[in-house]
């Protein structure tokens, strides 16, 4: 019985070409739009974390700090919450780290009559702080400490560039949820039309003792078909686009320093799905709406 | 107690009235058609023929009265079993009523799709009941390459292949010439001889006198007249 329906099912198709070709275009053109979204999310995601790994609070001593103050000063910053590991760095030792990461300016040593660089504690912190609002936390926590003169954490950008992408990802959200009902939209209508085109044979199929299931299971596998072409349609456009973007702005932007990935097969199967979805969803509501008639 | 009149009894009709808008169709209609019956409703074009049969298969529903069909009251069935109702018949529209888009195969094995059976089943089904219109050779033909007649032949075909219990026929011969109603004729005879009742409604008397049978005079929607005609020439043209 499952053949049967699935070959009406291509046999309609085949039959309702143009009809079926819109209906695909637009659910292929929906598809490519909610993925780049998700495949831009994905990567942004991957170069925050990236970004979020090497994330460290630098806090620098005030000058004239003894042994004990400095082992105080350790248990001290160790007991706060989200540390993971600390370590000291002295002046001297900051200064060599910065020699050999200048090495090619090296003259500008030359002149350097003393250290110009404080003593510092680099301070690493635990995975559960992930969030911009807890390393700030932690960050004024350790500021506030009599012993510190500064701290510094390079990448606080990096949290407000979070919260643009976050802002981003609410707005595709909602994007998202408007392609999706939208696309349920345009595939009910054009259903609709196809069955309109096919009411006579539809009341013919009753009068001979067609049950309703008889007649909907065939558009439903239509509404699969279509939503199954249509994300592998938008999903193909989206690799071919995703080859030449990405490959000139890793050069452009990040050489060497971050590869771009394509979505993974569990997302290409879940997008594959929802749009399936989308087509046995259209195919519903119009034949909810017609054979209530 | 069941009385005898109501075991061999496949339709009834009690006090049934139909109305399009303000226009009666149907007035006070109460008639009893027993199983294997060769039936005739006949009447002049707007008497209420097709109305009637319609009401059987459900193809308009009841506006007053009771109708019951092999002992199921239509006023009480279910949406979702009026297809298994509809499968008692066969029913021959007099527009033929052929899916133009699907093979001569396709628009009859449709009955038995749509009933579940086996694939294996209705190939065989298929080619035998065709062979029995004389159709056998156009299975892949669809139905705008074919005659009227052929039309027909098919739309008989359809009727017969669930071996219903009953054929409805609104007008069959109305459109054919008179060797292909012969053909048509002679083949709901040898469905009526199989065991089915056979309703056809036709104005055409030529068609009664040759058949015979139990005969309903519609008169502008009232059953004027119920009676026997017997058949009198056994003439494939008429």
């Amino acid at each position: 019985m499952i053949t049967l329906f699935f070959k009406r099912a291509l046999d309609d198709i085949f039959k309702n070409r143009f009809l079926n070709l819109v209906t695909i275009i637009t659910i292929s053109l929906s598809i490519l739009i909610a993925s780049a979204f998700i495949l831009f999310f994905v990567n942004t995601s991957d170069i925050i974390n990236s970004w979020k790994k090497g994330l460290r609070i630098m806090a620098y001593l005030k000058p004239g700090m003894d042994n004990d103050g400095l082992k105080d000063l350790k248990l001290a910053i160790q007991a706060l919450d989200g540390v993971d590991n600390i370590q000291f760095i002295s002046k001297q030792e900051a200064l060599s780290r910065l020699k050999a990461q200048m090495a090619h300016q090296s003259s500008l040593f030359e002149n350097l009559t003393q250290n110009p660089l404080p003593d510092s504690i680099e301070i690493r912190m635990t995975a559960a702080t992930d969030s911009w609002q807890n390393i700030d936390s932690l960050a004024a926590q350790i500021e506030a400490l009599p012993q510190i003169d500064e701290v510094e954490y390079g990448q606080r950008w990096v949290g407000r560039f979070a919260q643009i992408i976050s802002l981003f990802r609410l707005a595709g959200y909602a994007m998202g949820t408007l392609f999706f009902m939208a696309t349920i939209f345009i595939v009910a209508n054009t259903i609709r039309l196809v069955i309109y085109s096919r009411r006579d044979e539809v009341e013919i199929m009753r009068l001979v003792g067609a049950t309703d299931s008889f007649i909907k299971i065939p558009f439903y596998f239509e509404g699969l078909i279509q939503g199954a072409l249509g994300a592998l349609i938008g999903l193909v456009m989206l690799y071919i686009a995703f080859i030449f973007v990405s490959s000139n702005v890793e050069k452009g932007f990040f050489p060497g320093l971050f590869r771009f990935h394509f979505l993974s097969p569990p997302l290409l199967l879940a997008i594959l799905m929802i749009s399936m979805l989308v087509g046995w969803l259209g195919c519903f509501i119009s034949l909810k709406q017609f054979l209530k008639h | 107690m069941i009385d005898a009149h109501e075991k061999i009894s496949i339709i009834r009709l009690f006090h049934v009235h139909h109305t399009y808008g303000p226009k009666k169709a149907l007035i006070d209609i109460t008639l009893d058609i027993a199983k294997n019956e060769f039936v005739f409703i006949s009447g002049p074009s707007g008497a209420g023929k097709t109305t009637l049969l319609k009401l059987l298969y459900l193809g308009e529903p009841v506006s007053e009265g009771q109708v019951l069909i092999d002992g199921i009251n239509l006023a009480r069935i279910p949406r979702k079993r009026i297809p298994h109702l509809r499968r008692k018949f066969g029913i021959i529209f007099q527009d033929y009523k052929l899916i133009p888009t699907k093979s001569v195969y396709d628009n009859v094995a449709m009955v038995l799709e749509a009933a579940g059976a086996k694939n294996r089943l209705i190939q065989k089904k298929v080619k035998s009941v065709l062979r029995l219109v004389g159709m056998e050779d156009r299975l892949k033909s669809f139905p705008p390459s074919l005659s009227g007649g052929e039309q027909q032949r098919i739309a008989v075909a359809r009727a017969v292949i669930g071996d219903p219990k009953i054929i409805l026929a609104d007008e069959p011969t109305g459109s054919l010439d008179d060797e292909s109603a012969a053909v048509i004729l002679d083949l709901l005879r040898g469905v009526h001889i199989r065991g089915a009742t056979v309703i056809i409604a036709t104005h055409d008397k030529a068609l009664m006198r040759k058949t015979g049978g139990h005969v309903l005079h519609l008169q502008q929607g009232r059953l004027e007249t119920s009676t026997f005609i017997e058949k009198q020439y056994d003439n494939a043209i008429f």
